[in-house]
């Protein structure tokens, strides 16, 4: 059994919070790059410009990328063999709550749905376990902004909709979002499973870098061929038209019932942050 | 080429402004996002006085960041603007002419755009450390206790933006990727 302190969690937690916030992941810099310059939409260009001017103003100050500094999804990968001194779930809200205050991150959580007063510190984080063979500790903090998730739809397809059906939803849903999430996008789908699952899914496959494809040939060359179509639509940067709408198309799939074939699309804007560290 | 403008924008001025026109804005500007919106239009409903001078005034939908020490403000980027579609007839019949936000508008918006004289301006979406650099000022004047979401009153220079909407409904959501796509 190996030991971890809860304290180290919260300061990993801390941390990951404001770097997540602050510099944007190196393969999504090289995805915004690569399409600014196969962009042939001046407007477009320009726009991608800007979106590069900024990131690197934030790399440089350590200032938050995007003003919606999210809301914290937290994702927990606990090794059979690790034990935690102390409350898990509380290390890592203090964490968040560490990291938004000391970083300057803006408290975007309210405490009811309804009654929405703020929590003021930007807890609770959203958190997922996941319990693996092994003694490692592995955390990712994504900050999840709302612009793009509020975009995002579900839907339980019929087996007979196939695989057209999954296509059509995903180009639905982008051309549903149009201009709101703030185009350039990053996709992530979930197929298969069960209706929670197929979202839970959608949104694991935001983390990806965009360098990787799936493991799978069919839905490797799936991802390849959504993300051209998802470039045909013409929304582009901001939604001003060009090429470039969406950065990557990731997907991710799990079985299903005989019944079922259900389908979610979370969308990510141009800011897809992501930290993961192992302890 | 971008329009220089200073603050107030009257509705002439506001009139004139095309869909698609580049424009540097410099002045003041208000921010308000949904629960400040909320709030407003029940004064306006109950005849009171707003906290803020509505007349040729324009509204930032942002909710930035904390200051760091020695900053005017955080990040502070637009935010997405249909979810004050409900409030904004209401404030643009108050004398608003000018909104900053990104995305799309629902027809009862642009309606009161096209009655009143009233424009919709786009900022980066995303790009909130690069925007702040042109707000020289920030000062809270209502509704403290809605933390990123209160109101807030700018000084900005040459801040830049984008017509989306026209005073005649002209949108660059529309005729931008139509444009692209007859390139196809």
């Amino acid at each position: 059994m190996r030991e971890i302190a809860a304290q180290k969690i919260t300061e990993a937690v801390r941390q990951m919070c404001i770097d997540a916030n602050c510099f944007l992941p190196q393969d999504v810099k090289n995805r915004i790059e690569e399409s600014y310059n196969m962009e042939p939409w001046p407007q477009a260009k320009e726009i991608l410009e800007r979106i590069i001017e900024n990131y690197k103003i934030a790399d440089e100050k350590a200032s938050p990328i995007c003003q919606d500094t999210g809301v914290a999804c937290v994702f927990v990968t606990i090794g059979q063999e690790v034990h935690i001194q102390g409350d898990l779930a509380e290390a890592i809200h203090e964490g968040v709550r560490q990291g938004y205050a000391d970083g300057y991150l803006r408290k975007s959580v309210v405490r009811d749905p309804l009654d929405r007063v703020n929590t003021g510190d930007n807890t609770p984080a959203m958190i997922y376990y996941d319990i693996v063979p092994g003694d490692k500790l592995e955390i990712t903090v994504a900050p999840k902004g709302f612009g793009s998730e509020n975009m995002s739809q579900i839907k339980m397809l019929k087996p007979s909709d196939g695989l057209q059906g999954v296509k059509d939803f995903i180009l639905k849903v982008v051309e549903d979002a149009g201009p709101n999430p703030c185009p350039p996008i990053v996709v992530g789908v979930g197929v298969g499973g069960t209706f929670d699952k197929a979202a839970f899914m959608a949104k694991k496959a935001l983390m990806r870098s965009a360098d990787e494809r799936h493991p799978e040939p069919f839905w490797a060359d799936l991802e390849k061929e959504m993300l051209e179509k998802v470039n045909e639509l013409g929304i582009g940067p901001q939604g001003f038209g060009g090429k470039t709408t969406a950065l990557c198309v990731n997907i991710e799939k799990c079985p299903t019932h005989i019944a079922g074939l259900p389908i979610a699309v979370n969308i990510n804007c141009h800011v897809t942050r992501h930290k993961t560290e192992v302890l | 080429m971008s329009i220089s403008i200073k603050t107030p924008l009257t509705r002439e001025q506001a009139r004139q402004l095309k869909s698609g026109d580049s424009v540097l804005l410099t002045g003041v500007i208000y921010t308000a996002r949904d629960a400040a919106h909320k709030r407003l239009c029940e004064l306006v409903a109950q005849g009171k006085e707003l906290p803020l001078d509505a007349k040729d005034s324009i509204i930032y939908f942002v909710g930035p960041t904390p200051a760091k020490p020695g900053q005017a403000i955080g990040s502070a980027g637009p935010t997405t603007s249909y979810r004050m579609d409900a409030y904004s007839p209401t404030m643009i019949a108050q004398g608003q002419t000018g909104m900053i936000g990104k995305g799309k508008r629902s027809p009862e918006v642009i309606a009161a755009m096209k009655e009143h004289g009233a424009v919709y301006f786009g900022a980066i979406g995303g790009c909130g450390a690069l925007l702040s650099k042109c707000i020289k000022k920030a000062e809270v004047i209502a509704y403290d206790d809605l933390g990123a979401e209160a109101i807030r009153r700018l000084e900005v220079e040459d801040f830049p933006v984008i017509v989306i909407i026209d005073s005649e409904g002209n949108n660059l959501y529309e005729t931008g990727r139509a444009a692209y796509l007859a390139t196809k």
